[in-house]
């Protein structure tokens, strides 16, 4: 449905690049260390409102997703960031009352269509969780789950190694992949799910406050991690930690919070969508510029 | 301690010192006389329970534990006390016990999914199978006897007084405590274990069949034993079903006459002779340590499979 995202392919088209790069929207090549390929939209969202019972959690957003960026979505508790960004890999059709309206395209494909199976949208876009959640079986099953269920046998061993690796924990549990999981930090298991995600190649890694539950050095940990995965894969993540956004992302979206009408339903929207820089040092909005000086919030 | 400083320096937190003696007072003797009461009323209830089971348990085990052995193990049913045997029962209970964990394990579990993973609640057949499932584990045995009668015995499937009819019975009546407790066991899986396989691209079935169920299996291996164990102890459904009293061969297969360990039991109680009395409390013997067998294989497996999340 999806054309298969492999390493050999990825590889070509970032070497290709500068022919695309007349498509480079917003910021220029001097605002700061960008990648040098091209801005290739992932995701491209307009008018997207997600409800829950027909009440809007989120509303009206359009933004573009970029590829082999990472993209922070900041902003208040209650704002609908992890609604906006469960809705990017369909893991909203889980909770039966959610519903979707305006579209979701990922590289020009509207992921809402009738036709799209939401297994095959998760397969290329994968998902770490704000608490580590693996699974209770060993080190290694847990890595080689989603191969296994994707059918991806060839190799196992080296395929779990991969991810192990990439995901920067293999030194840390080669000995003990028999092991379960549950039997390592905090911070290890929630680089266990990053690595639990890549071994099935995934297109974009979704994460939703992948760092809320873990202490200093093992968010310091994920940071790196995340600068590293960019290379090879598009990056959302949601976090409550400004300085997070600030070191890590490449470009910001600041939701807000507002009441409607009646003062009962507390809707999100997008206040300012741009270059992480600008929003942290110049934002366009008198609303950002409170809540990342922490005037509000 | 007990009185504040007497010249507390002007900063903030001796100005916001307590006004109470720091000093903490001893309970009133009514509240601890109360509590004392409360505890010892709490006990004698339990003691009630408790001295009832070792009574029975003293009578059965004096009046019966000088005739349990292996030929009372293995022996068939006779007219004469020394030579009856418990053999054909117990041989009974185990194979009508096969036919009933054959049937539970797959229709119990598979009802427990269907309800926790797929049914949807808003739809009222889902509600309405739900509460009958529930009254399903409150109606009388003998109802249940009376269904395996008409249906199993006689009726559509006319199986006769046989192994597989006894067992289906019994089934039937223990399947509501299975898919219970199975449902019990889903629900604690948490969420964001079926969330992370959802979010590798499993479908909702690899889901259910690689995560969730295999994190249940405690759950469901408890319910199991547990209803295994009520229907060990069951007389009345299979004396409508058809179970024999006197049987002199053991049974030998799906199709064939039984008898089971409470039947037997039942019917050495009824007879006129001293011996056959003594006889049914070395029965009630094996059928306690059948049970208790089953009961610590449920508390094995409960906590070698046990998850932490």
């Amino acid at each position: 449905m999806f054309p298969k995202v492999t390493d050999p392919e990825r590889m070509e088209r970032e070497r290709a690049t500068p022919e695309i790069d007349t498509a480079v929207r917003g910021g220029g090549a001097d605002a700061g260390p960008r990648p040098r390929f091209a801005r290739e939209a992932v995701f491209e969202l307009s008018n997207v409102t997600v409800s829950y019972d027909g009440i809007a959690a989120v509303a009206e957003v359009s933004l573009d997703v970029y590829r082999n960026h990472i993209t922070a979505l900041i902003g208040p508790s209650g704002c609908g960031k992890s609604t906006l960004i469960r809705c990017l890999n369909r893991m909203n059709d889980l909770i039966p009352s959610a519903s979707v309206e305006g579209s979701v395209l990922y590289h020009g494909q509207n992921l809402y269509a009738k036709q799209v199976d939401p297994v095959e949208v998760r397969k290329r876009i994968g998902m770490v969780f704000q608490k580590p959640n693996p699974f209770p079986k060993s080190i290694f099953d847990n890595v080689a789950f989603g191969p296994r269920v994707l059918g991806m046998k060839n190799d196992l061993h080296s395929r779990v190694e991969g991810a192990l690796r990439r995901a920067a924990l293999w030194d840390e549990v080669k000995d003990r992949l028999d092991a379960s999981a549950y039997g390592v930090s905090g911070g290890q298991q929630q680089r266990l799910c990053i690595a639990r995600c890549l071994a099935v190649d995934p297109d974009v890694i979704l994460m939703d406050e992948p760092c809320s539950a873990l202490d200093p050095i093992s968010t310091g940990k994920i940071e790196d991690l995340m600068l590293e995965l960019k290379r090879d894969y598009s990056i959302v993540i949601v976090t409550h930690n400004m300085q997070q956004a600030a070191r890590v992302s490449d470009r910001t979206a600041f939701l807000m919070v507002e009441l409607d009408a009646s003062e009962k339903h507390r809707t999100g929207r997008v206040v300012e969508y741009d270059e992480t820089e600008k929003v942290f040092t110049n934002p366009g909005d008198p609303r950002t510029e409170d809540y990342v000086t922490g005037k509000v919030g | 301690m007990s009185a504040p400083p007497p010249a507390p320096p002007p900063d903030v937190t001796t100005a916001a010192a307590p006004r109470v003696p720091l000093a903490i007072p001893h309970a009133p003797r009514g509240a601890r006389l109360k509590e004392l009461a409360f505890r010892g009323g709490m006990l004698a209830c339990l003691g009630v329970a408790l001295v009832t089971l070792a009574a029975v348990l003293i009578q059965v085990f004096s009046k019966g534990i000088g005739r349990v052995d292996l030929n009372f193990i293995t022996d068939l049913g006779s007219s004469i006390p020394d030579r009856a045997g418990i053999g054909a029962a117990l041989v009974g209970t185990l194979w009508v016990i096969a036919v009933c964990i054959a049937f539970i394990v797959p229709v119990g579990v598979a009802s427990a999914v269907y309800l926790e993973e797929y049914a949807d609640r808003s739809r009222w057949y889902n509600r309405w199978i739900e509460v009958n499932i529930q009254n399903l584990a409150a109606v009388p045995s003998i109802v249940y006897g009376i269904l395996g009668l008409a249906f199993l015995v006689r009726g559509p499937l006319s199986l006769g007084h046989v192994v597989l009819a006894a067992g289906l019975t019994l089934a039937l009546l223990v399947l509501p405590v299975v898919v219970i407790a199975g449902r019990e066991a889903i629900r604690a899986v948490p969420p964001s274990i079926r969330d992370g396989s959802m979010a590798l691209g499993a479908t909702k079935w690899q889901t259910i069949w690689k995560q969730v169920l295999p994190a249940s299996v405690p759950g469901f291996a408890t319910g199991v034993i547990l209803a295994v164990s009520r229907a060990i102890g069951e007389a009345a459904p299979l004396i409508v079903v058809g179970g024999a009293t006197y049987l002199s061969f053991y049974p030998s297969g799906l199709g064939s006459d039984f008898t089971v360990l409470p039947l037997q039991i039942f019917n050495w109680i009824s007879q006129p002779q001293e011996e056959f009395k003594d006889l049914a409390a070395a029965g009630m013997i094996v059928l306690l340590g059948v049970l208790l067998v089953l009961n610590a294989v449920a508390v094995w497996l409960r906590n070698k499979y046990e998850k932490k999340w």
